[in-house]
């Protein structure tokens, strides 16, 4: 357990986090995961993290070694979509009995990874760690180190128990699994002058495919998107990146500062969500590649490409004007992903009636006061009953969030649309900026509203 | 195909496998959840770590597609070495505050279990500490690696009734129903109708059919929106006699009787056309009325059902990953049919395993499933059998829970005349739509390859996709 309290707090001192370098020094230490309230925590555990971060590595196999609940509870739940192999969708756990936890699961775990070599022969096993396993002292790293020495195969240790924090520290100790095992093992087959990695990606709904016919147009090739449709030789040799963007969230915000630090990968944090983030974007990766020698005129080139696709995207948003100019959208999601999204709906007439700032910075908020005006808009907390409340009241014509709140407004009978990581729909890049709309558009014109708002005839109460 | 036929040659010995792949099962704590789920302005907790709950919790919502109310104790590597009490009792105080519950399910988890908190003890000095947490709070003991979901409800619902129940002067007429955890929403709203049109009143523990049938109510609640209430649990012990639904609920049958006098009746099943007529004629001697003739019609037309599709039912083979009492259900009812169970894999251990033993049924994993299913005209499992299904490239019918890739979960209905009368339609058709026409090569003897040619038999009903699977079955 010492060396992962010390990996948790080296995590937690991420020098590249913006947020981390306002805080003290007692502040930093406490870590920036908040306090889980008991009785009012939401939100997944580290292991879910983990696993969300890694599981779109999509030839490997994933094992969580644990009771049921780990994998039995929540296996092909999440979105990230693959070009090739399958195996990642495939649930493997030591489902740990009561024998287990008494004797410990060291032996069914060698054994499960032989079998999962035997079976499905993938070029490598990443093991969960999870509570139980980690309480009763099971010693993964160890077993792990052995089992890749008598099988000659990585075996990957993920050493990011439920009980040690949050989601997003499981994403941080998943990019410390890759760092520490798993990039700069191997060699790419070849390199090019346009080589670059996405770090923090994962392919949600296939968005990373909106964005890959844009770079290929530029000659950019992709040598490792983490995670998103990877393969494991990708990420193990993605170390011979010439520059790396990290999306949106600081989710991986390790990985890309220490792959900067070991390899010299320079990266900047960047978007493909919205019409200027995404072209912002495609500048930023050209201007690293050309400061490390690609050729100069990528620049120039970026820049038709990113001319012709903006007149189009906004031609084709454009035409939604009509019937969007003046909609209210009410916008509840962990941090606002990205403020071109924003923009964007600005642009043609959709009114921002409130914005969640729960988890955004200092930064974060003097953005949104540039962009939308006034403080007013900015929502602290809000619990479901008052975000129900505003609903019913015919405060927003439509709400933006994740699938937790979903049914709030649906219960409110307002539109609603999944922006977060269950969503089916690809909103990346321009073409996705164009999809985003055209959903909510498809959302608040759905003929239902009218229907199953209206009261039963035979019901003086309007009781539904 | 290559794929599935390496896996079919891989799972020869499930039995002795140390990695379950691809999971059929779920834990304990979540099926606990799903009981307390059943109570009305219910707020379920798990005691332990804050993913624990967020996992079912997600489950729950792709399953039932509504809101799930579902606490943690948030307990972390410190407080899990300390014991969670503390954590226990900043729970109550919180939920007590934000959601004003009117019963508060509590279930452990495997790390709570492993250290060995004393969970009861805990929640005796957090009551006797906080009068105002004066709603009922009922704990249970699920520890993840025991068991599986349909324990974890069958705890659930015993742990209720132990301790929210007592005897009562009996009302006549009155009739406990306690479902299984297999037993959706709209078969016990089915299940009601039939009890009350005997002219009886039913009373169900625990009532999903109230909290989670998907319906829109009239203002915000964050607890669960209806159910069965701590009142009516009160009067459990009234009476006449209990109706349980699933073998799984036998103990809780047990305890019920033992602690009320309640005199209980376990039906294995009401899936199927006898089953009914077993639990018709309970119903019809328990009330001293005559079977009301909209049952005689429903009856003759199940009947009818049986004889129009019975030809597309037999010989058909079938494949069923379920819990016990579910596997059972449709099991035999699919027996009933005339198809072959040709594979039968559950999660848990149960009485049900002995009876389905001819079939080898078995506690497995959707891998065990797939390799047995294999050359089948049906699958039938919950939503995460549809990649199995989609490798073996045959019918898929989902069944269980969770089912997070199709609409309306909750009212599946499969039980009563009526119930089993629409399954023999809606199974039916998926055989009459991926039945197999004749073709001139299909006649050929000398066409060695066509995968569909049995000439031993002269059975030409196969699945859709039978040329994908035949060389392996004749190898």
């Amino acid at each position: 357990m010492d060396s992962l309290a010390n990996t948790v707090q080296q995590v937690f001192n991420e020098p590249a986090c913006g947020k981390n370098l306002t805080k003290g020094d007692r502040e930093r230490k406490k870590g920036c995961t908040q306090a889980l309230q008991p009785g009012a925590a939401a939100g997944g555990c580290a292991f879910d993290g983990a696993k969300i971060a890694l599981q779109p590595i999509t030839d490997v196999a994933h094992l969580v070694h644990g009771p049921i609940a780990c994998e039995g509870n929540s296996w092909d739940n999440r979105g990230a979509k693959s070009s090739g192999p399958l195996l990642y969708r495939t649930g493997f756990t030591t489902d740990i009995n009561e024998t287990d936890v008494v004797f410990g699961g060291e032996k069914r775990l060698f054994r499960a990874i032989k079998e999962i070599l035997a079976k499905y022969d993938p070029p490598a096993v990443f093991v969960y760690q999870t509570c139980v396993t980690a309480l009763i002292g099971d010693d993964i790293e160890a077993l792990c180190k052995a089992a890749s020495a008598r099988f000659g195969k990585p075996i990957i240790p993920v050493n990011a128990p439920g009980f040690v924090g949050s989601k997003n520290l499981g994403n941080k100790l998943a990019g410390e699994a890759l760092l520490e095992y798993v990039i700069g093992t191997e060699e790419p087959g070849y390199t090019t002058p346009y080589d670059i990695n996405i770090i923090g990606e994962y392919n949600l709904a296939g968005e990373l495919w909106q964005v890959k016919p844009l770079l290929a147009e530029l000659g950019i090739r992709v040598l490792a998107c983490i995670s998103g449709d990877a393969r494991y030789h990708e990420v193990a040799s993605s170390h011979r990146a010439r520059a790396a963007m990290m999306v949106c969230s600081k989710a991986m915000i390790n990985v890309a500062r220490k792959m900067e630090e070991r390899y010299g990968i320079p990266f900047f944090e960047g978007s493909f969500y919205g019409v200027s983030d995404m072209s912002e974007a495609l500048r930023e990766i050209a201007r690293l590649l050309v400061a490390r020698d690609a050729p100069a005129d990528l620049s120039a080139r970026v820049e038709v490409l990113v001319a012709r696709e903006e007149a189009r995207a906004w031609a084709r948003l454009e035409a939604y004007r009509p019937r969007l100019q003046g909609k209210r959208v009410l916008l509840i999601t962990g941090g606002v992903k990205s403020w071109s999204v924003v923009a964007a709906l600005q642009e043609i007439g959709i009114e921002i009636v409130g914005t969640s700032v729960k988890k955004s910075t200092k930064e974060d908020k003097e953005r949104i006061k540039n962009i939308m005006g006034d403080e007013a808009h900015m929502i602290e907390d809000m619990t479901p009953r008052e975000m129900y409340k505003l609903l019913k009241d015919a405060r927003a014509d439509i709400m933006l969030s994740g699938g937790r709140s979903q049914f709030v407004a649906l219960k409110a009978k307002v539109p609603w649309l999944d922006i977060n990581q269950e969503r089916h729909h690809a909103y990346a890049g321009y073409d996705g900026m164009v999809a985003l709309v055209a959903e909510i558009d498809k959302a608040l014109y759905n003929p239902i509203w009218g229907q199953v708002r209206r009261p039963a005839p035979w019901d003086a109460e309007g009781v539904s | 195909m290559i794929a599935s036929a390496a896996i079919h040659e891989r799972a020869a010995q499930p039995a002795s496998k140390a990695c379950t792949v691809n999971p059929l099962k779920m834990s304990q704590p979540l099926g606990a959840a799903l009981a307390f789920l059943g109570i009305a302005g219910s707020m379920p907790v798990f005691h332990g770590s804050q993913g624990c709950t967020a996992f079912g919790l997600v489950l729950f919502v792709r399953h039932f597609r509504e809101s799930i109310p579902l606490q943690t104790t948030a307990m972390n590597e410190v407080t899990t070495i300390l014991g969670g009490g503390e954590n226990i009792e900043k729970a109550l105080l919180n939920i007590h505050k934000r959601a004003k519950p009117a019963f508060i399910g509590i279930a452990s988890t495997g790390l709570t279990e492993t250290k060995g908190d004393d969970v009861a003890g805990d929640l005796r000095v957090t009551k006797g500490a906080h009068p105002e947490l004066d709603m009922p709070i009922v704990y249970v003991s699920t520890p993840d690696y025991q068991g599986a979901f349909q324990d974890g409800w069958a705890k659930a619902v015993t742990a209720i009734i132990e301790s929210l129940t007592a005897p009562v002067a009996t009302v006549k007429g009155q009739v406990t129903i306690l479902p299984g955890c297999h037993v959706t929403p709209g078969d016990i709203a089915e299940l009601r109708a039939i009890v009350i049109d005997f002219g009886l009143s039913p009373l169900v523990l625990p009532d999903l059919s109230g909290s989670l049938d998907g319906h829109v109510p009239v203002d915000f609640s964050p607890t669960s929106l209806g159910g069965t209430t701590p009142a009516d649990i009160a009067r459990i012990g009234a009476s006449e006699a209990a109706i349980a639904i699933g073998e799984q609920m036998r103990p809780a049958a047990r305890v019920l009787a033992e602690k009320t006098g309640v005199p209980t009746r376990i039906f294995d099943r009401l899936t199927g056309l006898a089953a009914t007529d077993d639990f018709l004629a309970y119903l019809s001697a328990l009330s001293g009325r005559a079977v009301p003739d909209k049952y005689r019609r429903e009856r003759s037309q199940l009947v009818d059902a049986m004889l129009d599709a019975h030809f597309f039912f037999g010989g058909k083979r079938v494949a069923i990953g379920a819990e016990p009492d579910l596997l059972w259900a449709l099991g035999a009812w699919c027996k009933d049919m005339g198809c072959e169970l040709a594979a039968a894999v559950t999660t848990t251990e149960s009485p049900v395993l002995a009876w389905l033993a001819a079939e080898g049924a078995h506690l497995g994993d959707l891998e065990d499933l797939e390799a047995q299913a294999f050359g089948c005209d049906l699958l039938i499992t919950h939503s995460h059998g549809r990649q199995a299904a989609q490798r073996l490239g045959i019918p898929f019918l989902r069944m269980g829970l969770p089912i997070f890739d199709r609409l309306g979960a909750a009212h599946r209905v499969i039980v009563g005349y009526k119930g089993t009368r629409d399954l023999v339609f809606e199974v039916g058709n998926i055989f009459l739509a991926h039945g197999h026409e004749l073709r001139p090569a299909d006649a050929d003897s000398r066409v060695a390859k066509d995968p569909c040619h049995k000439p031993a038999t002269g059975d030409v009903t196969c699945a859709g996709s039978c040329q994908s699977h035949h060389s392996i079955k004749e190898a």
